[in-house]
């Protein structure tokens, strides 16, 4: 770790107007920051301390949602009963992630905002272009078993890596922030993760900062919740791919079909065309396989990763049949 | 050795507090060889139920705290990235992993260690059923199992369910075998002492239910 | 006591209820549970030691042109930047390497500075600010793309290559032929304790508080690489935390440490990262395995061919034996075995858990099952099929063998009979489930260990050697024999161990440890007890041993009595003999295991697993037991997930340095593992009857779960590790 300033602001506007100053970078959780910094793949030369900020509630919203305070800790959203019952994939796709002890520390806003697992961007001595514009793609030619099959650039195929996002994604959560000065936004989820294109260090709409406040889910989507996630052991890994789902039958048809994916992409990646492909059809195994050609429109493998094609396929099959079985 | 510029961290949230400032190139000019300093920290640490004050360096992780400040190294360091659970304390009773948080983060927090676990003499049910059923070998990982042991079986008395509870709508999962093992996934032992781990922790669940 | 005859009747026979053997508690469980025991790192010293911390070459052969140091001694904390501009000069030996010894560059990630700080952070914040420039060359990385430049290796632990009859001439007309390839990756042994050591100077000696698995042999390394007298040297692991073959040499935090400290005259510790330990240290060679069998209908081997191909560094000349335990687990009249070593300019490969055995027998094992299917026979039957009644190459006896017992109480244990022979056929929801067999056998060995034993006038037996517990239970069983032997409670005894302050032990690798350290506590033991019985006026073969007293008819002596005021003391030693020439020696088992493999996505998942194992007498059921489930789990994850991965492009770059990258297994990934010992008794290995644990459970452990795979979904996966990706393209289609 580089030497750093500690400071540890008194309100929400205090820390924006902190995080804003060059080479600062607000901490959280720590658990992807403080893992970086220890490789000096981030250097911050000033840590903003937001721990002790009151954004750490679970509240029902007006419309019939819930709003996430940042600071909740993964567990805790996880745990919430309300978020089991209504949120079941978030619930599930919290617990898939890491291990309890990071859960335990790891935030709303920081799993969000968390980086890749690219092992080149994790090595300094390596060409990255997300560390290092201009430096060249590592992975590009190089091990990339994780790396994405969709989105990519020829400056960066890493993908995000975190399964929160991608439920959140599924529910169309929105973020709420707020900026130095004290402007608040509403960012979609879908537009606030970025394909790497020719800037892969940029990788969300926040501007300097921007400081993510909570996390807002419209009211609960009925039907079937899934989080399937693949992965090379059976728990503490990253996943290879994962699906998550929330899809309601009627009368032995799909009535509606909202899927996203982990482990494809710089995003969570989801496809509206994909989703009509099922919606209104009988459950079979051509119905899945159209949504599949759908998901996976451009998907190209970069050699250690060519098996995600047909195991994104794969997996979207079996989490139709699961959750279309009646 | 040279005492760093120090700076009292404020443990409220009313108040801006700036606990240090970087040496720039101008502060480490003109200073002798491993006399340039870095500017440190005051932080209370309180760890079970003893409270110490610290002058750090604010990088210091709590894992170091403890194990190079404190001479508590009953936390093993197996990974320094989360990844091992060797490190694994108990945070205002919660399990984390002391190498990936910083010691000044926990300014007036109780950590609870494998050295504070037993009563005197008396070993915690864990500890006993540990060396009962042989949950370990090398014993590098058994800190980090034994409190990570502790404060799984706190959350599932709290009813937290796991990736593999079936009903995550069930207020009250039932801590099965394979729930404990999902719930231990974030300590490896290489050693591989897994079954009599699993068979620890359903001894020392079964005496305290 | 050289072993030159078998044993014959012995005090531990004797005793029928003996506490060899029984599950004791380990007696440094308390320590262990409290956090109590003291690592390498963590031995409090005064003055505080200062912190070292490792730089690492980037580049994957070549030469340092320049190293510019000046921002890092500038940095704050930092007191001493060593290179090898300013490294004292060090010399050459087996165990041990010069470090920072020159501005060669052999491979990616050889250290080439190291930061002294006051703190660690200042340490690896000054280790960033090393700025190193480089005049590259080229090298030869991979395995495969060296395998040109294959050669027979000068013979080490093991002989490159064996044959026995006519093997290109019978192999290629032999009715049934199988000719397979099998490839395993490189691995670490991922040992969660890091490699540390903390470095004291007193004058011209030396103490390094080092995890260290072989004390005395690292001792003689040090003094050699430091150019000192071995006198003048000391190493202590009270406490080490793993090994698995990763410490049987002296790496570079040692040696590190050691020439800072001199330097600064200060302590000096070092432990190496979990990343840096990847390139830093030793590794498993991956390997090339071609394993050619021939028999006839009936499956009786007439040809058995094994060709294993392994790399190291150039300058080093251990490969990885994975062809030898095919030279003593079948029958066969017509025999070749080849090891075959790819110089590298890669990290150095060395031995980690059952060197040879873990990953030959992954390629023999899955190819005796291969074998199974094409003859349609059953994989157990085909096995006692060839079990050979002698040594089939040294044609002389087995010390013991009980194989075949091993197989029949498994297939029992386990439910064999309830597998259905066709892949495929057993399938719940999406999983496809299967079992699967293999079995295990790891070559035995004594080595030289010696032990002294004292008694004093207070009763307590107070033994001392430099023998290592890497978590092997060493503390433990040692104090069953000596509790045992000398009649007094184990909390009576008091072990003293992991210093070469003490008498020469054999210290933790090869499975030898226990065996040999215990036989020469055993001697020293044997020793006492005479001088007791003799001091006591009692014969000493009938005398017994009970309670802190020598009881013989009528007759007790509290042995305390005997000691006078100084107390007694005694040495023991065990040496090697004939024994282990005239008969074969192998630890044996047999593997099973269940899998359910996903049928959408390949992902595979173990269910349950069972090793059946006869290891001669077992010191303590209980710790043998946790090691020979904890080998089982190594290969588990052999089989399933452990595989360091190559990018040549930077040389021999390891890409997934960490373990959030190099997958070892988790709690989730092992539900229901045991290991039974059955109950044997070999007179011809030592005077304990014992055979070699601690790598046994590894050995035929991966193959018995690929084989499960075959069994469960037709997907015979000969590139380890056994990945989803791989499974699944052997998958059918959904439906
Ligand atoms: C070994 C290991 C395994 C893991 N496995 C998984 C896994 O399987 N699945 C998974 O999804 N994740 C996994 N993770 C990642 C984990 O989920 C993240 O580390 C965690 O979510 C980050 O949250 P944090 O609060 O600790 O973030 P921090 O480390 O504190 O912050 C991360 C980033 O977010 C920024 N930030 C944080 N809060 C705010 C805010 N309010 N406003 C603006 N910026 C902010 C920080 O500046 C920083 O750049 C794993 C992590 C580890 C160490
Ligand atoms: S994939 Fe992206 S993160 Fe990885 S090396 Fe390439 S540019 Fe860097
Ligand atoms: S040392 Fe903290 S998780 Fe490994
Ligand atoms: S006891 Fe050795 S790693 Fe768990």
């Amino acid at each position: 770790m580089k030497p750093f300033a500690f400071e540890r602001p008194a309100s929400v506007m205090d820390a924006a107007i902190a995080a804003a100053v060059p080479g600062a970078s607000i901490i959280a959780g720590g658990t992807n920051l403080l893992d970086l910094m220890k490789l000096q793949v981030e250097t911050p030369s000033r840590l903003i301390d937001i721990n002790r900020l009151a954004l750490d509630r679970i509240e029902p919203t007006p419309e019939g949602g819930l709003r996430i305070g940042t600071l909740v800790r993964n567990s805790d959203i996880a745990a919430d009963i309300r978020v089991r019952q209504h949120y079941g994939v978030l619930s599930r796709a919290l617990l898939a992630g890491a291990s309890a002890q990071v859960r335990n520390k790891a935030t709303t806003g920081g799993n969000l905002l968390q980086r890749t697992r690219c092992y080149y961007f994790y090595d300094i001595s390596k060409p990255c272009n997300k560390r290092r514009p201009g430096s060249g793609c590592a992975a590009i030619g190089g091990f990339n078993r994780i790396h994405a099959i969709l989105g990519t650039s020829q400056s960066c195929i890493a993908t995000h890596p975190s399964d929160m996002a991608v439920a959140m994604r599924v529910l169309d959560a929105v973020v709420e922030t707020i900026k130095p000065d004290g402007s608040k936004r509403a960012i979609a989820i879908a537009g606030f993760h970025r394909l790497p294109g020719s800037t892969p260090q940029v990788e969300t709409v926040l501007e300097r900062g921007e400081t993510i406040i909570a996390v807002r889910l419209p009211p609960p989507l009925p039907g079937v919740h899934i989080y399937r996630k693949v992965r090379d052991r059976a728990s503490f890994a990253f996943a290879l791919v994962s699906v998550a789902a929330v899809i309601q039958m009627a009368g032995g048809r799909i009535q509606s079909a909202r899927l996203a994916f982990g482990g494809l992409a710089h995003k969570p990646w989801r496809v509206p065309a994909a989703e009509q492909t099922l919606e209104g059809e009988a459950p079979s195994p051509a119905v899945f396989q159209a949504a599949a050609d759908a998901v996976l429109a451009g998907a190209k493998g970069f050699g250690s990763n060519d098996f995600k094609i047909p195991l994104t396929r794969r997996t979207l099959h079996a989490v139709m049949a699961q959750a279309t079985h009646s | 050795m040279p005492v760093g510029r120090r700076a009292v961290l404020g443990t409220g949230t009313a108040a801006v507090f700036i606990a240090g400032v970087a040496p720039g190139p101008d502060a480490a000019a003109g200073e002798t060889r491993g006399e340039a300093t870095v500017a440190t920290v005051t932080v209370e640490l309180h760890v079970n139920g003893a409270s110490h004050r610290l002058t750090l360096d604010p990088r210091t992780t709590l894992l170091d705290a403890l194990r190079e400040h404190l001479a508590l190294t009953g936390s093993k360091k197996g990974c320094d990235h989360g990844q091992c659970g060797a490190c694994t304390v108990l945070l205002d009773g919660r399990r984390i992993n002391a190498c990936l948080t910083l010691a000044v983060l926990h300014d007036g927090q109780p950590v609870t260690t494998i050295e504070g676990l037993a009563d005197g003499e008396t070993l915690h049910p864990l500890q006993a059923a540990f060396i009962e059923h042989d949950g370990f070998q090398c014993g590098y990982c058994t800190s980090g199992q034994i409190c990570s042991a502790a404060g799984m079986l706190e959350e599932s008395r709290a009813g937290m369910p796991s990736f593999v509870t079936a009903d995550l709508a069930e207020p009250q999962p039932p801590l099965t075998d394979d729930e404990i093992r999902e719930r231990m996934s974030g300590n490896i032992c290489r050693c591989a002492a897994y079954p009599n781990i699993v068979a620890a922790i359903r001894k020392a669940a079964e005496i305290r239910a | 006591m050289e072993m030159n005859s078998p044993i014959g009747t012995t005090p531990l026979d004797r005793a029928r209820d003996g506490i060899v053997g029984k599950p004791l508690d380990r007696v440094d469980g308390r320590l262990k549970v409290t956090g109590g025991a003291k690592y390498a790192y963590e031995v409090a010293q005064a003055p505080e030691a200062l912190y070292g911390y490792v730089v690492q070459a980037t580049i994957g052969k070549g030469r340092i042109t320049a190293i510019d140091k000046t921002a890092a001694e500038a940095a704050p904390g930092v007191v001493l930047v060593l290179t090898h501009e300013n490294a004292p000069e060090q010399a050459r030996n087996r165990r041990a390497h010069p470090v920072l010894n020159s501005p060669d560059i052999a491979y990616y990630g050889q250290p080439v500075a190291l930061v002294v700080a006051r703190s660690f952070e200042e340490a690896r914040a000054g280790a960033y600010l090393v700025r190193v420039s480089y005049e590259e060359a080229s090298g030869s990385y991979t395995l495969k793309g060296g395998l040109g430049q294959a050669r027979v290796p000068s013979a080490g632990y093991s002989s490159p290559e064996s044959a026995v009859g006519d093997f290109a001439g019978v192999f290629p007309k032999a009715p049934v032929k199988l000719d397979v390839t099998y490839t395993t990756p490189l691995e670490t042994h991922a040992m969660m304790e890091p490699h540390a050591t903390l470095a004291v100077w007193d004058g011209d000696s030396l103490t390094l508080h080092t995890s260290n698995q072989m004390l005395d042999q690292g001792r003689a390394a040090v003094a050699r690489t430091l150019r000192m007298p071995v006198g003048k040297v000391r190493l202590i692991s009270r406490f080490i935390g793993g090994g698995f073959g990763a410490k049987l040499s002296v790496q570079a935090d040692a040696i590190l440490a050691a020439i800072a400290a001199r330097h600064l005259h200060h302590p000096v510790k070092v432990a190496l990262t979990r990343e840096q330990i990847f390139n830093v240290t030793t590794h498993r060679s991956d390997t090339i395995q071609r394993l050619r069998l021939g028999t006839d209908e009936t499956g009786r081997i007439l040809a058995i061919g094994h060709d294993a191909y392994s790399g190291n560094l150039r300058t080093e000349s251990q490969f990885e034996a994975a062809a030898d335990q095919t030279r003593t687990l079948y029958a066969g009249a017509n025999r070749l075995t080849r090891n075959r070593l790819v110089p590298l300019d890669a990290p150095i490969a060395s031995a980690m858990r059952a060197p040879g055995e873990a990953v030959g027998l992954l390629a023999l094992e899955c190819a005796m099952d291969e074998l199974a299917y094409r003859l349609d026979i059953d994989p157990i039957e085909l096995r006692i099929r060839n079990e050979p009644a002698e040594d089939p190459e040294k044609h002389i006896p087995f010390s013991s063998r009980h194989l075949v017992e091993c197989y029949r109480a498994g297939a029992e244990r386990f439910g064999w009979n309830k597998r259905q022979p066709r892949p495929g056929q057993v399938r719940q929801d999406q999983w496809l489930i299967g079992i699967g067999m293999a079995a295990a056998t790891r070559g035995n060995v004594l080595v030289p260990s010696s032990a002294s034993v004292r008694m004093g006038p207070d009763g307590i037996a107070i033994v001392k050697m430099a023998m290592t517990d890497i978590g092997t239970g060493s503390y433990t069983i040692l104090t069953q024999i000596a509790s045992e032997l000398l009649g007094v409670p184990p909390d009576r005894v008091r072990m003293e161990l992991g210093d070469t302050a003490y008498p020469e032990a054999a210290g933790s690798g090869g499975s030898f440890g226990a065996a040999s350290s215990g036989s020469a506590l055993y001697v020293a033991c044997e020793r006492l007890r005479a001088v007791f019985a003799d001091r006591a006026g009692l014969d000493t073969d009938k005398a017994e041993f009970r309670d802190g007293m020598i009881v013989l008819g009528g007759k007790a002596v509290v042995l305390a009595s005997l000691v006078g005021a100084s107390g007694i003391e005694v040495r023991g030693e065990i040496r090697p003999g004939d024994m282990s020439r005239k008969y074969s020696q192998q630890s044996y088992g047999a593997q099973f295991a269940e899998v359910a493999v996903d049928g959408d996505t390949g992902e595979v998942r173990l269910r349950r697993m069972l090793g059946v194992f006869t290891a001669g007498r077992i010191l303590n059921e209980k710790t043998a037991r946790s090691q020979a489930i904890g080998g089982m789990v190594f290969g588990v994850g052999a089989a399933l997930e452990e595989a360091v991965v190559l990018d040549p492009r930077f040389g021999a770059y390891y890409v997934n340095h960490n373990l959030a990258d190099y997958l070892v297994p988790v709690h989730a990934d092992l539900p229901h593992v045991d290991a039974v010992f059955l109950p044997e008794l070999d007179d011809r290995t030592n005077p304990l009857k014992a055979k070699g644990v601690g790598e046994l459970g590894i050995c035929g452990a991966g193959a018995a779960v690929a084989n499960a795979i075959y069994n469960a979904c037709g997907a015979r996966i000969r590139d380890f590790p056994i990945t989803l990706d791989k499974v699944m393209s052997a998958l059918p289609a959904q439906a």
